[in-house]
């Protein structure tokens, strides 16, 4: 137990080094208008990827509608802040509870069905979710919510994303999480040792969505707007991505996919057309030579680095791939 | 214009709309009974059909059907090509590592071919004159009947194919159990191609048939119509042939009576909402068969 | 081993990429004027916003071979905003923080031009868009003053929608008429509000309200309830692929009423879509007329048709007069500083572009007249001309 404790305090410590350094390099423009705006985007990525890895990667349920929990919470957060004056934090408190609250609500009958058809089923409803917001002429329908103040700065997100890593993180690592696991791996054998599948998924799904609603807030705190067309199967698609990149089951891989393909998609704005054709002959070719990801479902720890004489611990989930 | 004059104007524009959905509904529920992969590149072999007939119909100055024939043919032979690169070497890896290559597929033909076509649209020369026929106040085009008939024609063809023939029965046979086929000696490689081919040249047929009923066609045609076409084959059950056909024309149906007296606005929103519903009450679909998992 | 050797090629190709992004940081050439276009490339709107860029490039094509500009050559760097409001505000950062050009071409969709706005108001760079032509673009409703830096080379909607519902009622003579508007577009949206207002108050009456999304190809459900509702025009605000989906289909199912729309049926496409003879009795309205026989329409038409193999459509036609009316301010202002350019693109007077001569009110909106054109046998012929 002690052992958790002091790793954790050093990570915690590791992470306000990093944001001071980060912050003085905005404070003194040192890191310009446009990568601070990547950087932003980084994070919002982060906190879907690792959100959506909870919910395919460590409970193997397999959503790809993720978009539409991000456009609730960003929809949410900007009523509450434009329409009805309430501060930032409870503009995105109130985009996690309504995206969490939406994803329990469609968690709950969805998830009685399993592989392909859940897919297909997640994705009809993150569509369903956008053609009705397109349909909303309060939050302004096809031409989108305007108006929205920029609140998300590098601070904001900044901690929004370590809280949601140290999270989900801690979640895997509790019991709630080995069960997740467990459903992951064999549901029925899982269902016969006494766990309850239903509870388990729907709780990983109604997570994963509360923090896909945080990112969605934060989203549109940052550009002004919020519009159905940031929100379509794309989106969904390029999260996704992001998480068979990283490893189905792994946060570090979640959070260096996420990296990776921010920047890989802003150094090919220049062309637009190629972009999403080497995306999808990167996940092809992922498939068929390393469907694990970069991680598998391991995390990146120091003691990778050093020997392998520790086993078990803290930072890793299954050992052995 | 009285309400059952609308009514069954609603329901013949319907019952178009719900033969082309068929046509490609047959591919996905073909594929799905036997590799239970849910190919989510279909949808972009339809649209790939309807450039074939394009190019066929402007720039090779075929007519209707020569075009209709070369597009199911080109396709049959994409769809294959993309079976063996991309989905047999992960016949035996985990469910969500095939899905996420059909949709780097799919995204690979859409971008694919926005590069190569350009993503504006194109439109199909006139093919043949339209007949407007008037049935007391209801209005039925020439061309609709077009579409019911070749549909209709293929469907047939199909059925026939896969109740009378030695190859529809070794396809029944694999994707009824397909290591004991295997043992009986078919060669599953060969009927899963096969399987693949017949699937995209129906999608093909209504990429073409869409292609000039409507009139435009664009890169991106293949997604919506793909994944209700989807909808359609659970809906009607999916790994059932038939079903794929009542499947498309229900929804097609559906989505025509939802547009005309709701708002079309919600059209798609109803398609989504009929697979949930389906999925949550009767997964095995109208026609289909409740099997049960075994351990 | 060969898996290794794969990831480790893939993170190479990766790392290629983000370098080649990075690096891209540009070194500014002094002999070169850096224009900047934040289009629509990939996307829902890439049709309009790939005929955009066109109708930008062929512009400063045009003007190099003159020449330049104060002595230098023009370049154009184009930044993809995939029909995305997130994606044109990063655009827009990286047009002008990146590859710093002195003024943008703005996305065609309003909502993907208003939220890169602050970028232009913050860095002082202009953006100009082709298209857009909700009145929030150029007025910020927060403050209700102008934007600065935001310009637009389109008459917004209140002209165009009072404009057609005006030659609806007095010389179509319709006392009612049927909306049938494209959802997904503001566009759209705004032009059916004004012409609903405007037709309401000359006393006419609004029967049907209806409508559909876009890359919707199946519209007779739709049009089967409007046509019981007996309209006696039809208003169709959209682009021109749905509409001319949307009138063909209506002529197969015996609607013969006229149909009316905006610029966004400006195409050439229009007639290949609808047919020729669908398109009798439709009318629309323009920024010019083919008819024009103005020096300027027919040499754009013909310099853009060599360069292309294509006729132009409105969103080249409004991307080039955009792209030209910037140039103009340049040389006008006798710099390529980007206030400067912006004080003098403001002062902006009867100037000859191709869609028409424009002068930029006080709200950065052009005041230009309008052309109603009727179709006959599938060709644009000119119906009336509607001065502001």
């Amino acid at each position: 137990m002690r052992e958790v404790t002091k790793r954790d305090l050093l990570t915690l410590a590791a992470c306000l080094v990093l944001y001071a350094v980060m912050q003085t390099l905005i404070e003194f423009n040192v890191i310009g208008a446009f990568w601070q705006l990547n950087i932003v985007l980084i994070c919002i990525n982060i906190i879907l990827a690792v959100s959506l890895n909870l919910i395919n990667g460590f409970t193997g349920q397999f959503s790809i509608g993720h978009a539409g929990f991000m456009a609730v919470g960003a929809y949410m957060g900007a009523v509450l802040t434009v329409k009805m004056q309430m501060p930032f934090l409870v503009a995105i408190a109130a985009g996690a509870v309504s995206a969490g609250f939406l994803g329990f609500v469609i968690g709950l009958p969805t998830l009685r069905l399993n592989g392909d058809y859940l897919a297909i089923a997640t994705l009809g409803l993150g569509e369903i979710i956008r053609i009705t917001i397109l349909n909303i002429p309060y939050v302004g329908g096809a031409s989108g919510f305007m108006g929205i103040p920029r609140l998300t700065n590098f601070t904001w997100v900044f901690f929004l994303t370590v809280f949601s890593i140290f999270f989900i993180k801690n979640l895997i690592n509790s019991t709630h999480g080995r069960a997740c696991i467990s459903i992951r791996e064999n549901e029925i054998a899982a269902e016969a040792m006494g766990v309850d599948t239903t509870k388990y998924k729907v709780l990983a799904f109604t997570i994963g969505a509360s923090f896909a609603g945080v990112a969605g807030a934060l989203f549109s705190h940052y550009f002004y707007i919020a519009h159905p067309a940031s929100f379509t199967f794309m989106r969904s698609f390029d999260i996704l991505t992001m998480v068979v990149l990283g490893g189905l089951g792994s946060i570090s891989g979640s959070i260096t996919a996420a990296i990776l393909l921010t920047f890989v998609s802003a150094a090919l704005a220049s062309y637009p057309e190629w972009r999403m054709v080497i995306y999808s002959l990167m996940l092809i070719v992922l498939m068929l030579y390393r469907p694990q990801g970069l991680f598998g479902n391991k995390e990146l720890s120091l003691k990778m680095f050093g020997s392998l004489k520790r086993g078990g611990g803290k930072s890793g989930t299954a050992q052995g791939n | 214009m009285d309400f059952s004059t609308q009514l069954i104007q609603q329901l013949i524009n319907g019952l178009s709309l719900g033969s082309i959905y068929a046509l490609i509904a047959l591919g996905y529920t073909m594929v799905y009974g036997i590799i239970r992969l849910i190919n989510f590149a279909h949808g972009d072999i339809y649209m790939l059909g309807a450039y074939v007939g394009y190019f066929a119909t402007t720039v090779f100055k075929m007519s209707f059907l020569p075009a209709l024939i070369l597009a199911m043919v080109v396709a049959a032979v994409i769809g294959v090509a993309i079976e063996r690169t991309a989905y047999k070497p992960l016949r035996h890896a985990p469910k969500i590592a095939v899905l996420i290559t059909a949709i780097g597929v799919s995204l690979f033909l859409e971008y694919g071919g926005m590069i190569l076509v350009s993503p504006q649209p194109r439109t199909f020369p006139e093919m043949f004159t339209t007949q407007i026929y008037n049935i007391g106040g209801v209005i039925v085009n020439s061309q609709q009947i077009v579409i019911l008939v070749i549909s209709l024609v293929l469907m047939v063809l199909l059925t026939y194919i896969v109740h009378r023939t030695k190859t529809g029965k070794a396809m029944r046979a694999v994707s009824f159990d397909t290591d004991a086929a295997r043992l009986m000696g078919i060669d599953v490689d060969r009927i899963i191609s096969i399987t693949f081919a017949i699937g995209s040249g129906l999608a093909a047929a209504a990429g073409v048939l869409v292609g000039v009923y409507y009139n435009s066609i664009d890169p991106l045609m293949g997604i919506m119509p793909g994944l209700k076409a989807f909808v359609a084959a659970v809906l009607g059950g999916i790994g059932v042939i038939p079903g794929a056909m009542l499947g498309g024309v229900i929804l097609g149906v559906i989505e025509a009576l939802v547009s005309g007296f709701i708002s079309s606005t919600f059209r798609d929103a109803a398609a989504f909402a009929i697979l949930i519903i389906i999925l949550l009450f009767r997964p095995s679909g109208l026609l289909g068969k409740n099997v049960r998992e075994k351990v | 081993m060969f898996i290794r050797t794969v990831s480790k090629v893939l993170v190479l190709i990766l790392a290629v990429a983000l370098v080649a992004g990075c690096g891209g940081g540009s070194q500014p050439k002094s002999d070169v004027i850096k224009m900047g276009a934040n289009l629509e490339m990939t996307g829902g709107n890439a049709t309009f916003g790939q005929s955009a860029a066109n109708g930008a490039k062929l512009a400063i094509k045009e003007v190099n071979a003159k020449g330049g500009v104060l002595g230098k050559q023009l370049s154009l760097t184009i930044a993809d905003n995939k029909s995305e409001a997130a994606e044109a505000a990063n655009a827009m950062q990286k047009l002008i923080t990146q590859d710093k050009v002195v003024a943008v071409i703005a996305p065609i969709a309003s909502s993907s031009v208003i939220a890169g706005a602050q970028v232009n108001q913050d860095n002082k760079v202009l953006a100009i868009s082709p298209t857009a032509s909700n009145p929030k673009v150029t007025v910020d409703p927060a403050t209700g003053k102008v934007r600065d830096f935001l310009f637009r080379a389109a008459f917004i909607d209140p002209f165009q929608g009072a404009v057609m519902a005006n030659f609806a009622g007095t010389t179509l003579k319709a006392k009612t008429a049927a909306l049938y508007i494209d959802n997904s577009s503001d566009y759209a949206k705004g032009l059916a509000q004004f012409f609903k207002e405007t037709f309401i108050k000359n006393g006419g009456k609004i029967v049907s309200e209806e409508a559909y999304l876009q890359k919707d190809t199946d519209f007779k459900a739709t049009l089967t309830k409007i046509k019981a509702q007996n309209p006696d025009v039809i208003f169709a605000p959209g682009y021109y692929q749905e509409v001319g989906m949307i009138v063909k289909q209506a002529r197969e199912l015996g609607l013969t009423v006229p149909f009316m729309g905006g610029d966004g049926w400006d195409s050439a496409k229009l007639p290949e879509i609808a047919g020729a003879q669908a398109l009798n009795n439709t009318f629309f309205s323009n920024h010019y007329s083919p008819d024009d026989s103005s020096p300027a329409v027919k040499a754009f038409v013909e310099a853009y048709k060599k360069e292309y193999n294509q006729t132009p459509d409105a969103f080249a036609a409004l991307s080039y007069d955009a792209t030209m009316m910037t140039i103009e301010a340049m040389k006008r202002a006798n710099s390529a500083e980007p206030v400067k350019i912006k004080d003098e693109l403001a002062k902006t007077k009867d100037y000859a572009a191709v869609s028409g001569k424009i002068s930029l009110n006080a709200t950065h909106d052009p005041v230009k007249s309008a052309v109603i054109i009727e179709m006959k046998d599938g060709k644009q012929t000119f119906r009336e001309k509607v001065n502001p």
